[in-house]
């Protein structure tokens, strides 16, 4: 008895130690962009470093920082943190694990107006006000596919982050414009927040030629050079992957796939 | 006003000739008298330069009549930016002083030139684009006015939120909202007289440049994303407020004012309609052209000329074609509108090569012959002389490191482009110089009739181009082009030039570690002002590019000095400071790179930036004590 506490007492000084020794996980995260993450770790994103610096057996630590253009520069490969959480696999400067998620750009409508879009050749596009976000200094990318269709003149901007980025669905549920062509994940959150119903439809096609894509795979980030990590975090992925489904459906990603569900399909 | 001066030049500096400081000091003794604005005494007294290596030749052009006022963007219809005020010489520059300042309350970046117009100085916010008047003795405001542009207006459009400048004519102060509204207020009671919509920004069409008053119209331009818009000039009637006319930079020949009186210097410039055949099938209705710089007006011929800016969407893939009328000047009748003449500096632009900086009116020999010219930096890298009649380039120089194109051919017109350059599909073409914004983006020069020289701040920038790959900001992934820039050859990210259009040849550079994003100001006291991102104001001299003066002000300058004669006779000096705008996207944008490998060069360097200013606008007045 007296041994097995022993034991127990070594495992637990063990663990503690080990928890002590490491350092840190040091997390890049927006600090006011929800759905994805806030300062108040309401986001998904939050919820899912947590779970990953608890398998790692680390600390988790923030570092609040706008994800804006020289970001990966300033903050990631100057060690001012180690990771990044919701990033396209396909992002070049970084190191990215298998993705956890995928999902799409989407059509917003309201349910009661029975549209049902979902193909940017829909021709009654051509008499709709509709909303696409502002990114840097550019739009996002559903206004490319609109402008090669002649829609230009049709689009309405949007904030991107922060306190307005709710505005955009609001928009649609308060009938300002007709339709929000916007990520998945912002969607979902804010259209489950509108007292209206509101019609969610994956973009078509998918991928606009020649190289435009509206569906994008997430991943976990890193640098380069820590391929030690990146493997620890694809471990925590896989092991972790019921929980992550079980948060992104809290926060109504819609159309997403895990790294599973993408797996048994193929 | 006609003035001669000569120059020496000996082991690359200027040699000021005794009798020059005879008259500086001649000068100076006139300004402790108290004499006030003088006649330039040391030019015209000048002895020819018999025995020199380096002699620009004669400035012989008319400049226009001075009154030590500032009613105009650029002070003149020619754009020169240059004053006639000499109080201020290389002598006593040095004992520059604070007269007064004034906070704006406004962080957004502040590019307007002042106006000062009968003991009043006027100052133009970026958004919310609010009118100060101050009284030029004080610093006090007489009266603010605020258009309340839509508050709609913040987070819809995209892009910068700065304003260039007004004008003045018959009382009024004429300017530009964010929002497309043209303006004009009671210069005395700061009363609205009108406000007439021009843009809709709800489709992403602002409007920043500064109006150029001619005869009763107010001349304004578009600006915007490179997305969905269309340029245009737009003639408002400067009574009524009404729209005269209107000429659109892309689409059918009826919308751009081309009729019978257009003649383009070139063959590939005629045809019907090639603002929509040099485009793929409606592409034109979106293919940017926008007029977001500077006119120029010669009142001999009635034209004006200005400039359109690139062609959208940006990849360029996906408009083949020429995509007139972008990236060029046009000559226009000032009361009609008609389309006279165009030239293409970048045909089918690959690079976002505006063509909406400066046109400088001047009168240079050219083979011999003295000819009424324009001369215009573009941001592709070169200087043009364009004949001022015809719009034929009569040359081409390059005023900064570049390498996308290997020269101007004059017989064809065109820009030889460096294939090896050219921004390709999904791989990354290295060392594009000049980068984005260009040799030299809207940052205006100045010219002095008195050394025959450009005074040119522009940027030494390269940039590292993948045309496209997945990105994302906060959580939103898109596909978009990458862009690294950083420094060019020599490694600093700016360069202030002092130009001898005849020749083709630089005579002196300042370099700076940032690029130079202030525009310059030349007067008869033979001092240039310019500015720097990192907050200094300073003066040098014209002929040497000796520095005179300097003062730290309290934030990035991107403004453009301008000085007036004061109402005590005294001369002042006039600036903006307050870093952001443009300069901001320079930080935040355009040196967009995620790649370790970019923690060079200019990167660097204006990763620095914050250490050395913040944001927060400032007017400063300066004057000898």
């Amino acid at each position: 008895m007296f041994l097995r506490f022993l034991k127990l007492c070594c495992v637990i000084l063990a663990a503690s130690s080990i928890a002590a020794a490491s350092p840190a996980l040091k997390v890049c995260a927006d600090p006011d962009n929800l759905p994805f993450s806030n300062r108040q770790g309401q986001g998904f994103d939050n919820r899912i470093a947590e779970l990953l610096a608890r398998d790692l057996g680390r600390k988790l630590e923030y570092v609040w920082q706008r994800a804006g253009r020289g970001f990966v520069r300033e903050n990631l490969n100057k060690g001012v943190c180690d990771v990044l959480v919701g990033v396209p696999v396909q992002f070049r400067p970084v190191l990215t694990t298998s993705p956890y998620y995928s999902s799409s750009y989407v059509f917003v409508t309201r349910k009661d107006r029975h549209l049902n879009l979902n193909s940017f050749d829909d021709p009654r596009l051509r008499k709709m006000k509709i909303g696409v976000q502002v990114l840097d200094d550019d739009y996002a990318p559903p206004a490319r596919a609109l402008s090669r269709r002649q829609l230009t003149q049709n689009i309405v901007g949007f904030d991107v982050a922060g306190d307005e980025s709710p505005e955009i669905i609001r928009a649609v549920a308060r009938g300002k414009i007709d339709v929000a062509i916007v990520w998945g994940p912002l969607a979902g959150y804010y259209a489950a927040r509108q007292r209206v119903a509101l019609d969610l439809r994956p973009v078509n096609p998918e991928l606009d030629p020649p190289a435009l894509p509206f569906r994008f795979a997430m991943a976990v980030a890193v640098r380069k050079s820590d391929r030690e990590l990146k493997d620890q975090l694809d471990r925590a992925l896989m092991k972790s992957h019921a929980q992550i489904e079980r948060i992104l459906r809290a926060y109504s990603v819609p159309e997403f796939q895990t790294a599973t569900t993408q797996a048994r399909l193929k | 006003m006609q003035e001669m001066f000569y120059k020496h030049r000996k082991a690359g500096t200027f040699e000021i000739p005794s009798c020059w400081l005879i008259a500086a000091a001649a000068v100076m003794a006139c300004v402790l008298a108290g004499c006030g604005d003088s006649k330039s005494r040391a030019a015209g007294a000048q002895p020819p330069a018999t025995e020199s290596s380096y002699s620009a030749p004669v400035y012989a052009g008319k400049m226009e009549p001075d009154d030590g006022q500032w009613v105009r963007p650029a002070k003149d219809y020619a754009s020169t930016r240059y004053s006639s005020l000499d109080q201020i010489n290389v002598n006593n520059a040095k004992q520059l002083k604070v007269a007064w300042t004034f906070s704006t309350g406004m962080d957004r970046g502040h590019e307007a030139a002042p106006l000062y117009v009968n003991g009043t100085l006027y100052i133009i916010t970026p958004w919310p684009n609010t009118l100060f008047a101050l009284d030029a003795k004080t610093g006090a405001i007489k009266w603010q006015y605020n258009p309340n542009p839509s508050p709609s207006a913040k987070g819809v459009a995209c892009c910068d939120w700065v304003n260039r400048g007004g004008s003045y004519a018959f009382g009024n102060i004429y300017y530009n909202t964010l929002d497309g509204f043209t303006v004009a207020v009671n210069a005395t009671t700061g009363k609205q007289v009108y406000k007439t919509k021009l843009g809709d920004i709800t489709k992403g069409e602002t409007i920043t440049m500064a109006p150029l008053v001619v005869k009763d119209k107010v001349l304004v331009g578009n600006s915007g994303g490179e997305f969905g818009v269309r340029g245009w000039l737009i003639a408002v009637d400067a009574h009524s407020g009404k729209i005269a006319w209107r000429a659109y930079s892309t689409g059918p020949d009826k919308d751009v004012l081309i009729g019978p009186r257009f003649k383009p210097f070139y063959g590939s410039d005629k045809g019907q309609d090639l603002g929509v055949k040099t485009w793929p099938p409606d592409a034109w209705k979106i293919g940017g052209g926008t007029v977001w710089g500077w006119i120029s007006y010669d009142p001999e011929t009635n034209l004006v000329f200005y400039g359109t800016a690139n062609p959208g969407p940006w990849n360029s893939d996906e408009r083949p074609g020429d995509n007139k009328w972008t990236a060029g000047i046009f000559a226009r009748d000032a009361d009609t509108g008609e389309a006279i003449w165009y030239y293409q500096y970048s045909r089918h632009d690959l690079y976002d090569y505006d063509g909406v900086n400066e046109n400088l009116l001047l009168e240079l020999p050219i083979n011999g012959q003295q000819r009424k010219v324009i001369v215009h930096p573009d941001r592709n890298g070169y200087i043009y002389v364009l004949d001022r009649a015809t719009g034929q380039p009569l040359s081409a120089s390059p005023f900064a490191y570049v390498n996308t194109s290997k020269g101007v051919d004059l017989k064809s017109g065109l820009l030889q482009y460096n294939d090896e350059k050219k921004p390709r599909f999904g791989s990354v073409t290295r060392e594009i110089c000049p980068s984005a914004p260009g040799a030299k983006d809207w940052t205006p020069s100045a010219f002095s009739p008195r050394t025959g020289l450009l005074y040119l701040p522009h940027n030494n920038l390269c940039e590292d181009e993948e045309d496209v790959s997945v990105s994302y900001i906060a959580g939103t992934p898109y596909v978009g082009a990458n862009v690294k820039m950083f420094a060019g050859p020599g490694g600093h990210g700016g360069e202030f030039t002092a130009w001898d259009p005849v020749n083709g040849k630089a005579v002196w550079k300042i370099k700076d570690r940032f690029p130079i994003w202030s525009g310059a100001l030349a007067t008869a006291g033979d001092v240039v002002f310019f500015g720097t991102m990192d907050g200094y104001f300073k003066a040098v001299n014209a002929k040497t590019g000796d520095e005179l003066w300097q003062f730290k002000t309290g934030s990035g300058i991107i403004g453009q000095p301008v000085t007036y004669k004061g109402s005590d006779g005294k001369q002042y000096v006039a600036i903006l400071s307050g870093v952001g705008g443009w300069a901001g996207a320079i930080v935040s944008g355009g040196l967009d790179s995620r790649d370790s490998t970019a923690a060079l060069g200019f990167v660097g360097a204006m990763k620095e930036l914050p250490k050395y200013t913040s944001k927060g606008g400032q007017l400063y007045v300066f004057a000898l004590p």
